[in-house]
């Protein structure tokens, strides 16, 4: 259990800047996640972490000692690979000991520790069975093993539940973040999956084109996003942005013909071209809504329906509806955003603009 | 139709089998018989009654009526010891190449890499005089190290070696960074049991291409005691001097044979069962 501190990673591969300078610092027994397209440079920061890329410029500290010159075995880290990455030849047992025996440890205490995590894991009945003998979830639970008998100071996941199937993916999640919780081991976790970092992290950070574009609790991002990037990233489906002026007085905001009110806190921003912002949630079909939208599409998911149409002034909306609302495609519809849910980004930069909270 | 549909296969079947062990068959006849029965006209075709002590006398006494020569059995270990020298030497100096190509990043590695690949491009016919010259220089005329040194460098086991390590992923090398293994260690407790169905592949096809080596030995081991066995066969058919004991060559030939067709046999189980066992 440790701290660990990024300063100002840098990361270049000849002329090509993949990082550029990331800080920050992961509390003791925190779960981070690094989400982001692939491309954004979240595997490279994690394997900087990890000892297994050097960074370029910039340090990485664990328990507040500088890691980055070190090799990764003299890191105290553990890591969980997307592919498993198990040895095909060595059995469960000797997977998970394998480091363990590297390191010298006494037998009764590896097989202390091995026992140990593999009933954590549930893995008992599979000791003695090679890797190719277990299904996907099963080899995972032996990788999460292989991270747990280390007893490290720092986990990192890379993007662990990548190859299997949704149903089971949706189960390890939860298994991961118990047993994260239960052994209270600073985790940093990489993934692509927006719904698997707001649900894992207890902070978010949202990396776009080597830059940490946002870094907060998943709501923060959610109800704050800082940009655009993260805007349209986090959440499901994701938020509507559309170009749209601000009134002079600040009082409305206007895209095309339609026109709705804004919220007050962005008074500051009157005048001014803008991005607009409402996720699909904060859309509530009204009857005299000043959005009217052509619908393209209808996916009804039970719970909710998702609409996708058109404004009269060519704008792509999503929006989504509670329960199943009986509209077809073609249909006309009028539509609200809710105050309160409301987004100005800036138009060149994607920033978020300064609002009164 | 039913039947008929049966017995056909098996008589195309039968036929094939019969046409590819009939010569082998026929040598086993000769080594049954004295060289005047097998001199006559109907050659026989079903055993004889000298079988056994053919086989005695080529394995202890020597490979023809002609005194001094060497005995089978010393023509056998001697081929035994050049044929494994040169597929375990080759396949332990092609693992390591392979290993240090592949998995180390040092200036100069795609040249060592081709380096390595070019020599491919030179059979030993051709490189064989500049050869035999150096292990004259170096004194090996008549040691199995001059048998066996120059044949073991080998880029078709390193480049075969070189495509399955590719194979090895990235991650796997990754973890067992993480888990503390040096390179040594992963190579001895990852690369090397990975690698072991290569090996048994590999260890087949050399094994049967070093015991039939016939060039080599005949230049750089000329002494008899020194001769393999394939060259021993060789040796035994008669000058015009002598006539040939069809017999005894024949025993010889069968003898050859054996620890080829046990190697394969052997290594075939083992074979099947790795590739049984290999993940997917």
């Amino acid at each position: 259990m440790a701290q660990v501190t990024l300063q100002s990673v840098e990361k270049r591969f000849g002329d090509t800047q993949v990082l550029h300078g990331i800080s920050t610092d992961i509390p003791d027994g925190a779960f981070v996640v690094i989400v982001g397209p692939s491309g954004c440079g979240k595997s490279t920061l994690l394997r900087i972490v990890a000892g297994l890329e050097t960074q370029s410029n910039g340090q990485i500290l664990i328990d507040g000692r500088d890691v980055s010159a070190l090799e990764p075995k003299d890191r105290d880290i553990a890591m969980v690979f997307q592919n498993y990455a198990l040895y095909p030849h060595m059995t469960v047992r000797e997977n998970m000991a394998y480091g363990l025996k590297i390191r010298g440890l006494p037998t009764d205490q590896i097989s202390q520790r091995v026992a140990r995590a593999a009933d954590i894991l549930q893995l008992g009945p599979y000791l003695d069975r090679k890797p190719r003998q277990l299904s996907g979830g099963q080899r995972q639970r032996v990788a999460m093993g292989r991270a747990i008998v280390r007893e490290p100071k720092a986990f990192l996941f890379d993007e662990p539940l990548s190859n299997l199937d949704a149903k089971l993916r949706v189960q390890m999640r939860v298994e991961i973040k118990k047993l994260q919780r239960q052994l209270g081991i600073t985790s940093l976790y990489v993934t692509h999956d927006q719904v698997e970092a707001m649900t894992l992290a207890d902070r978010l950070i949202c990396m776009n084109a080597g830059r940490a574009d946002q870094i907060g609790s998943p709501l923060d991002l959610y109800t704050k996003p800082s940009t655009t990037f993260v805007a349209g990233f986090i959440g499901s489906p994701a938020m509507n942005l559309v170009s749209a002026t601000v009134s002079d007085d600040g009082v409305d905001i206007s895209f095309g013909v339609e026109r709705l009110p804004l919220d007050p806190i962005w008074q500051e921003s009157a005048g001014r071209p803008v991005i607009f912002g409402i996720r699909p949630e904060h859309l509530v079909a009204t009857g005299d809504g000043p959005i009217q939208v052509s619908v393209d599409l209808v996916e009804a998911l039970g719970a909710d329906t998702l609409i996708y149409g058109q404004t009269q002034s060519g704008q792509t909306l999503t929006a989504r509806l509670p329960g199943s609302s009986v509209v077809g495609i073609g249909d006309k519809i009028r539509l609200t955003a809710l105050s309160g849910h409301q987004h100005l980004f800036d138009t060149d930069t994607g920033i978020r603009l300064p609002s009164k909270t | 139709m039913q039947r008929r549909s049966e017995w056909l296969p098996h008589l195309v079947i039968w036929l094939g089998i019969a046409i590819t062990a009939f010569p082998i068959y026929q040598a086993f006849i000769a080594t049954t018989w004295m060289p005047p029965d097998l001199a006559q006209a109907p050659v026989p075709v079903l055993p004889g009654p000298y079988g056994l002590d053919n086989f005695a006398r080529v394995l202890f006494d020597g490979g023809t009526s002609k005194v001094g020569t060497t005995p089978v059995g010393v023509m056998m270990w001697n081929s035994l010891v050049m044929a494994l020298a040169i597929t375990l030497g080759k396949i332990a100096i092609s693992l390591l190449s392979a290993y240090a190509v592949v998995f180390f990043q040092f200036p100069g590695r795609m040249i060592c890499f081709w380096l390595i690949f070019i020599t491919l491009m030179l059979p030993v016919e051709v490189r064989i005089v500049p050869t035999y010259q150096v292990v004259v220089d170096l004194g090996m005329l008549n040691t199995f190290a001059g048998l066996t040194v120059p044949l073991i460098a080998s880029a078709t086991a390193t480049l075969l070696f070189r495509q399955f390590f590719l194979t090895i992923p990235d991650e796997l090398v990754e973890a067992a960074k993480i888990d503390g293994a040096g390179p040594m260690r992963f190579f001895k407790d990852t690369v090397v049991p990975l690698s072991a169905t290569n090996m048994a592949a590999l260890f087949v096809i050399l094994f049967i291409y070093g015991w039939n080596q016939y060039l080599w030995p005949l230049l750089i081991a000329p002494a008899a005691e020194m001769d393999t066995v394939v060259l021993g066969i060789k040796k035994m058919m008669g000058g015009a001097d002598a006539p040939t004991d069809w017999n005894l060559v024949m025993a010889t030939a069968l003898l050859a044979l054996l620890p080829p067709v046990a190697v394969v046999v052997l290594m075939q189980r083992w074979f099947v069962k790795g590739l049984v066992d290999q993940e997917k």
